[in-house]
């Protein structure tokens, strides 16, 4: 089966539509499916729910689809870098569920390994544990989190080969293989898709089983805070 | 004189073992780092590496390569990358030995609150509930009152908590307090504090 597409509108095409689902790879900024936000954005799909760790900031990522008002609902541990996210929060034109940043991962993880719910110590005793179930284990509290399981799951990759094994680059796998796992219909956007037969297969990330679609483009990348230290310094 | 900012970042330092694999959180705790000396400690950073490098040097910044508070940073000899669902399960399985995080307030059940003031914008707890919830031990760096000279070692926190019981060790400008039965032990005083002042800035119950 082909899974190489010309570019992310047609990578998109039938997979997405207003009211959907959708789990979101990256971390801030590093990792993010940029290619396929603008192709969201481009669709006009609205209504949508993004489980993403971020919000992206206010002319890139998810806020480029805040601006057209296309989110309905944001699933996230952290918005804090987005001044038309807060906008829209605040006049109650967008909800918000914040997750632990834990618990958003292991949700997403859980949601691809067909486990629909689990039982986590992180929150017990303050908001997040409010309206869920509390059980103990040998002596201690635990809450119960829900699997999530996507209509639709956007990634970013470093590499890809041809029947979608991936291939991650630094602190840029971060949400995209948890994110990759829970989606009905996952879509990858790499840097460079390589033949098949090229890559290690002892260093796969994530296998091509939980990949459908890819495409290949050039990427911006844009660093949210460049921090540095002078060569004297060293 | 009680401690400044990087005092108070190498008295945590203390906190740390050769062998150790630790979190630091954002603002005075990313400041220990300075002061681990030849301990060998390894640093997580929860959006998936261990062995956390120091800033790149000017040219050299890497989109792909940045810590939890996303900033461009460098990789090591021993570093390793891995996904945040791998990232939290070693923070939440107890594999990291510290975390080591800063607080708005602390109370002397060792609750703690540093995520969110209501009807202040809230920004999201990001790891810190899942980070108390399940490193082996947590240190807590502040300053020991708010810039209104309020307490901020109390009985019991005002703010919205971020974990319940979770504290084990608390250290501020004015020494290093525990979580104890009953209430909160002072370890520390900081050089020149006396414990009446120290006893004076703190609302929370000292036991003895």
């Amino acid at each position: 089966m082909k899974k190489i597409y010309a570019n992310a509108s047609e990578a998109l095409d039938g997979v997405i539509s207003d009211g959907k689902l959708i789990a979101a790879g990256g971390f801030g900024l590093c990792g993010i499916p940029e290619l396929l936000l603008e192709a969201i954005k481009a669709s006009g799909a609205k209504d949508l729910t993004f489980a993403s760790n971020n919000a992206g900031v206010d002319d890139f990522g998810i806020g480029i689809l805040l601006q057209t008002r296309q989110v309905k609902k944001m699933i996230s541990s952290y918005v804090g870098e987005n001044a038309e996210f807060m906008r829209q929060y605040l006049s109650g034109e967008l909800e918000l569920e914040f997750n632990p940043q834990g618990t958003l991962a292991e949700r997403m993880r859980a949601g691809g390994a067909g486990i629909p719910g689990f039982y986590t110590k992180t929150g017990v005793g303050t908001v997040i544990a409010e309206g869920k179930e509390h059980k103990d284990f040998n002596g201690e509290t635990y809450i119960m989190e829900e699997g999530i399981f996507a209509d639709l799951a956007i990634v970013k990759a470093w590499k890809a080969d041809e029947t979608g094994n991936l291939v991650f680059r630094k602190t840029a796998r971060n949400f995209n293989v948890p994110a990759a796992t829970c989606g009905k219909v996952c879509v990858v956007e790499v840097e460079e898709i390589v033949p098949t037969g090229s890559l290690d297969p002892d260093s796969i990330h994530l296998p091509g089983i939980y990949v459908h679609r890819i495409i290949q483009g050039s990427h911006e990348k844009r660093i949210e805070q460049r921090t540095t230290r002078k060569k004297e310094d060293a | 004189m009680p401690w400044d900012r990087n005092q108070m970042a190498a008295r945590a330092a203390d906190e740390l073992e050769d062998g150790m694999y630790v979190n630091l959180g954002i603002g005075i705790p990313t400041l220990v780092a300075n002061y681990v000396g030849d301990k060998d400690i390894t640093l997580q950073s929860e959006n998936g590496m261990l062995g956390m490098g120091p800033f790149p040097f000017e040219g050299e910044e890497d989109p792909d390569l940045i810590n939890a508070g996303k900033q461009t940073i460098t990789e090591l000899s021993r570093t390793a990358y891995f996904d945040s669902a791998t990232s939290f399960a070693m923070i939440r399985g107890g594999k990291i030995a510290a975390a080591i995080l800063g607080a708005m307030e602390v109370d002397e059940k060792g609750d703690l609150a540093n995520w969110m003031i209501p009807g202040k914008l809230v920004k999201g707890m990001g790891g810190a509930m899942d980070l108390v919830a399940g490193v082996g031990r947590v240190i807590v760096v502040m300053d020991h009152t708010n810039k209104h000279g309020d307490s901020k070692v109390l009985k019991e926190c005002t703010l919205p908590l971020t974990g319940q019981g979770v504290v084990d060790r608390i250290i501020t400008n004015l020494g290093v307090l525990d979580v104890v039965e009953g209430g909160l032990r002072i370890v520390e005083l900081a050089d020149g504090v006396s414990e009446d002042e120290m006893r004076a800035a703190t609302e929370a119950t000292i036991v003895a």
